[in-house]
């Protein structure tokens, strides 16, 4: 994947919008903002991104300072270190990363034809019922 | 209740098939760290899994395999609070006295704005007022029929180093010891955790086989029936 993907290289700093129709390999400066909506973006284990990144996949091995959205799936490997808050289907994070933020994996509603009606979060259990403690569990004194 | 318990338990096999493909990071297998069974956590879980659109606020020590793992069994959204990071820097820059008003402007969450709070064993290494400072901010952050899950160590424990809970399915959790310089600054009786956080109640409470006391509080109001 990453011999097919356009490299930003080591040297180069960018400022501005990144936009794109194939794969991208970021090894050097970006700030502003990158979008590959249908594409993977690699950020190097040397990158300094601080942007707002928005791909189908990102894969994350340098560092980054700016939220990110993946459509598909974002994956911080043991290198990468992410500030600020991401929202994927899937995530994957190796321990060994960073990130201070949030992570929203929750079910996007799909699209309709009729956009104005606004879908219902399906709820995966019905309300429960009241439960006890399972059988050869300890109850803490004095709770 | 055991369909619910079959649901979790299809979800966690469905994860540790995901992992192990290899886009999916592992959690590295720790030799001799203990695993502890948490029932409390399978609750918690059950509980989170019945809310639509879940957020999590995690307190503990950040591990990438249990926000992978919380994300991909609730489709929720995890807060990582990190709390360690930031007790211990306050720990080598700031005197103690200061810590229950630094957690007090530092949790400026939006009141009732979280499902359910992992609280870990947090208030271990945090002073009486410090522990009392953020468990007000804590039961103001909660949903109506919002959970809290929380781990107390006792008089043993005191002097047990720093320890990052990582989730291994939904009723386990393995403790790793991690080098700190954070300590645990005492213990509390049951009676004044529970006063402590003044507007929750507790909905079950376990002792652990290594001793912790493993309690979930759930937060009233709703009208929903609780766990």
């Amino acid at each position: 994947m990453d011999k097919e993907a356009f490299n930003v290289g080591k040297s180069v700093v960018f400022k501005g919008e990144l936009s794109g129709s194939e794969d991208i390999f970021i090894e050097g400066s970006i700030e502003g903002k990158v979008e590959l909506r249908d594409h993977v973006l690699t950020i190097g284990p040397n990158a300094k991104v601080k942007a707002e990144v928005i791909a189908k996949n990102v894969i994350v091995r340098g560092e980054v300072v700016g939220n990110i959205t993946a459509t598909e799936k974002l994956d911080i490997r043991d290198s990468g270190s992410v500030d600020g808050d991401i929202s994927a289907p899937v995530v994957a994070i190796a321990e060994g990363a960073h990130l201070r933020g949030s992570v929203d994996m929750q079910k996007k509603p799909a699209v309709t034809a009729a956009p104005a009606q606004a879908a219902k979060p399906d709820a995966k259990l019905a309300p429960l019922p009241t439960g006890s403690p399972a059988p050869g569990s300890q109850r803490a004194p004095g709770a | 209740m055991s369909g619910l318990r079959g649901w979790l338990s299809r979800l966690t096999s469905e994860r540790r098939a995901d992992d192990a493909e290899p886009a999916g990071v592992p959690e590295p297998e720790p030799a001799g760290y203990a695993a502890v069974t948490s029932k409390g956590l399978q609750k918690f879980l059950l509980y989170m899994g019945s809310r639509p659109a879940p957020v999590l606020l995690d307190l503990g020590a950040f591990s990438g395999s249990n926000v992978t793992f919380f994300g991909q069994l609730l489709g929720c959204k995890v807060i990582i609070g990190d709390l360690f990071v930031e007790i211990e820097r306050h720990a080598r820059e700031r005197p103690a006295e200061e810590l229950a008003a630094f957690l007090s402007e530092r949790f400026t969450r939006e009141e009732a704005s979280v499902d359910g709070v992992l609280l870990w064993d947090v208030c271990d290494y945090l002073n009486r007022p410090a522990a009392q400072a953020l468990a007000a901010a804590l039961v103001r952050a909660l949903r109506p029929d919002g959970a809290l899950l929380g781990f107390f160590g006792n008089a043993s424990h005191v002097d047990i180093g720093f320890t990052k809970f990582v989730v291994e399915d939904d009723s386990h959790v393995r403790l790793h010891p991690r080098a700190q310089d954070l300590a645990r600054q005492g213990w509390m009786q049951n009676r004044d955790i529970i006063k402590m956080f003044d507007g929750l109640r507790v909905s079950e409470s376990y002792l652990l086989q290594n001793g912790w006391r493993e309690m979930l509080f759930r937060k009233g109001g709703g009208g929903r029936p609780i766990i």
